[in-house]
């Protein structure tokens, strides 16, 4: 059944601190998890709860974006009516692309008005990796008769990566929202993932912008807190905050579970991305693999140790691989070594060649780099 | 309609019954092979790369699995506003309507549906094989020869002759003679069951053979030898590649393990002519710490914590901790449990070898095979290899 709700993906402005990681991509389409992007995530989330149609606010660096998500097909979302709308920012000039969200959301809003059967909107952020249901979440706004509902995730081993963190009393109300770098002493964190009916947000974004506010988060919602219900509802799941590398590298070694494995895959549904027709992975003769998560059309003649391969790598004979994140197409040649690394896409690394980062603090080559 | 030069039509309908269990409620081009594929993805990918953009799959036995997984032919890039790919099973008509008897007859069955594209040359190929071939070589050579016909030919040894239609051929690669499966085979150049047709001699001949009343309506027994027999221009057209008939359950595993040699003649990761699939939307395959994983083929999805040797795992398997999986072929949705045994075996989807089952065995010639779904408990149960 299809939920009265719209997606909307906002890319605009994410906080994003991933360094050669979205040098040439915006953060929706980080690798993330041996095959995915960022964003499938959210998406994927979006369809299985059954949200029919969603729009994607693209921003910056979004060439990658057009090629990952394409017409929507891969999501189930290339619909006749409905699906997938990837709206790049609508500007007179260039001054309008330094504005707050609000702005933009201003800019599309017939997007809103022409979705006429919708009575609800969640508006999300790209990276926060977890597998939510919609259809719940919904249905505690209602019951609970909320104005605003947050999904937020509590946390009391602390958060990597960068978070609005929240104050939440017993009633399950927000009283405090901070913005992401904030000492506000709070171990819940919003995974900003926003459901509202879709007249307040119209409301909130014309009222917003008449008083010179363009920012949805840290304006509209934030400065409402006392006048509307703003409540928090708990995400129950595995959650990976994945907008710093020290986030990135925890959280996808994180997938190396197999209780985070199964939670977010198979749980509520399957994680869908671009489909790339790559053979299975072949383990050759002398390959020595283990605890590690390996995508196919990989090729594997040497040691890999507590890492993720993407599809397509190529780990030589006498190479080892510890410890590490190689994306898609990298190369390992013969008795390369590799420890505590990140490789960006078709990352080749030379024969005897041996790279190390520190423990907290892994190596980062980017994409196409031969060392 | 926009016209087309050359369109295929694909032979799907086969019941595969050398392959038991495995085709118990699957059409032979539905099994699955390699560790991501069903037979049918190779002659659809081949297809496609050669440039052929119409294609109807002729259907029959079984056809409920082979229909919901070729779909409007999305993965194969054959959803085309023109043409495309066609699923065609055998209909009813007012007067009638009946099964496809032979392959010529599922051909003739749709000869309005060919006309409708009306092409020059129809290619007829077979579900039931694995291959890579580029079929627009193959056209060319025909339009070379001028020929009504061109048959593909591939040199088998000749121990296993008497198992294909053998054909002899002179210098210029014209056939001379044909026959099918003979005791004493004149050549070793068998063909491949995949032919090119001029149209119009094609829709001559169907027309004429269905006339015939004791016809069993198969291009082998019977349109090829009436063609010889009026000297028709029959070429043959040579192959080198790899081909392989995966009909029984021994040419099955066999046709997986030849992938897991070192230099496999059959290569899965040429990038430029990539076998299409349906995707199972998987995660990436997880390799426990007690896992070891050497000289095998694995799919998305996999949970490994045993040890696997020579074998080839489809998506979605799990072996627990403490098994082994030797010189195997898991398929999709297994699970092989703690402490279990599985060698020289063929493992159905979704089947369970529950914690310390023994399937096959080392010193057995014979495979051993559990059929999809099926589940074996009793620790004690060894499942060996039967005689087929």
């Amino acid at each position: 059944m299809n939920l009265p709700m719209l997606g909307v993906i906002n890319l605009i402005h994410e906080t994003d601190d991933m360094g050669g990681l979205t040098a040439n991509r915006c953060l929706a389409t980080v690798p993330f998890g041996g095959r995915y992007r960022l964003i499938d995530f959210t998406l994927s989330s979006m369809v299985n709860s059954g949200i029919p149609r969603v729009a994607v606010f693209a921003h910056t660096k979004f060439r990658s974006l057009m090629d990952h998500i394409g017409s929507g097909t891969n999501w189930d979302l290339h619909r006749k009516g409905n699906g997938l709308f990837v709206l790049p920012p609508s500007m007179e000039d260039q001054t309008d692309f330094g504005k707050g969200d609000l702005y933009h959301f201003y800019r599309h809003r017939d997007y809103f008005t022409r979705s006429s059967p919708f009575e609800y909107v969640v508006v999300s952020r790209s990276h926060m990796v977890s597998n939510v249901d919609f259809a719940q979440v919904l249905e505690d706004h209602r019951q609970r008769g909320a104005d605003i509902t947050v999904v937020c995730k509590r946390d009391p081993g602390g958060f990597s990566g960068l978070a609005r963190k929240v104050m939440v009393n017993e009633a399950g109300r927000i009283t405090d929202m901070q913005d992401h770098y904030g000492r506000l002493s709070s171990d819940i964190a919003s995974m900003e993932m926003y459901v509202l009916s879709k007249e307040l947000l119209l409301d909130l974004v014309e009222s917003s912008l008449a008083r010179g506010q363009d920012h949805f988060v840290r304006q509209a919602i934030l400065s409402n807190l006392d006048r509307l219900t703003v409540n928090a509802y708990l995400h129950e799941g595995w959650l990976g905050i994945v907008n710093n590398i020290s986030g990135y590298y925890r959280h996808s070694m994180e997938l190396l579970r197999p209780d985070v494995w199964h939670e977010l895959f198979f749980r509520s549904g399957p994680i869908y991305t671009k489909v790339k027709d790559e053979p299975p992975t072949r383990y050759h003769r002398s390959a020595n693999v283990s605890h590690s998560l390996v995508a196919n059309g990989c090729d594997i003649e040497g040691t890999v140790y507590n890492s993720i391969l993407f599809r397509g790598v190529k780990v030589h004979k006498g190479a080892v691989v510890r410890n590490s994140i190689v994306m898609q197409n990298g190369i390992v040649g013969e008795n390369g070594s590799l420890e505590n690394c990140i490789l960006d896409k078709e990352v080749e690394i030379r024969p005897l060649q041996q790279l190390r980062g520190a423990e907290d603090l892994p190596f980062l080559a980017v994409k196409r780099k031969v060392i | 309609m926009r016209r087309n030069e050359c369109i295929a039509m694909l032979l799907a309908g086969g019941e595969g019954r050398r392959l038991g269990v495995l085709t118990k409620d699957l059409a032979k081009p539905a099994v699955f092979f390699g560790g991501k594929y069903r037979i049918i993805d190779f002659t659809l990918s081949n297809c496609v790369h050669s440039g052929i953009e119409t294609v109807g799959v002729l259907t029959q036995y079984q056809p409920l699995v082979l229909n919901q997984y070729l779909g409007i032919g999305t993965p194969w890039g054959l959803d085309r506003r023109d043409g495309g790919m066609h699923v065609l099973p055998p209909f009813v008509r007012s007067k009638g309507g009946t099964w496809y008897k032979g392959t010529a007859n599922a051909i003739y069955q749709n000869i309005g549906f060919i006309e409708r594209y009306d092409p020059e040359y129809v290619l007829i190929i077979s579900g039931d094989h694995i291959y890579k071939m580029d079929y627009d070589l193959m056209l060319e050579a025909h339009k070379r020869n001028r020929a009504d016909a061109t048959i593909a030919v591939i040199t088998v040894p000749w121990a296993d002759a008497s198992r294909f239609g053998i054909l002899s051929v002179d210098e210029e690669g014209r056939v001379t003679e044909f026959a099918e499966k003979p005791k004493k085979p004149a050549s070793n150049l068998a063909s491949m069951g995949v032919y090119i047709f001029s149209w119009p001699v094609l829709r001559d001949a169907l027309i004429r053979d269905e006339a015939e009343k004791g016809s069993s309506n198969d291009f082998g027994k019977d349109i090829i030898p009436t063609m010889l027999r009026e000297q028709a221009r029959l070429f043959s057209y040579r192959f080198d590649g790899y081909w392989k008939d995966v009909g029984t359950i021994e040419s099955l595993w066999e046709a997986n393990m030849d992938l897991l040699a070192d230099e496999p003649d059959l290569r899965l990761n040429d990038r430029s002519w990539r076998i299409f699939s349906v995707n199972p939307n998987q995660p990436a395959q997880y390799v426990a710490p007690e896992a070891k994983v050497n000289s095998s083929l694995i799919n998305e999805g996999c949970q490994v914590s045993g040890e696997v040797n020579r074998s080839v795992l489809f998506h979605g398997v799990t072996v627990k901790e403490g098994s082994l999986v030797e010189d195997s072929v898991i398929m999709p949705g297994a699970t092989i449990g703690a402490g279990a045994r599985v060698i020289r075996a063929i493992v159905g989807e979704r089947a369970v070898v529950g914690d310390g089952c023994q399937v096959g065995s080392v010193d057995s010639v014979d495979i051993a095979v559990v059929g999809s779904g099926e589940v074996l408990t009793d620790e004690n149960k060894l499942r060996e290899a039967e005689p087929v």
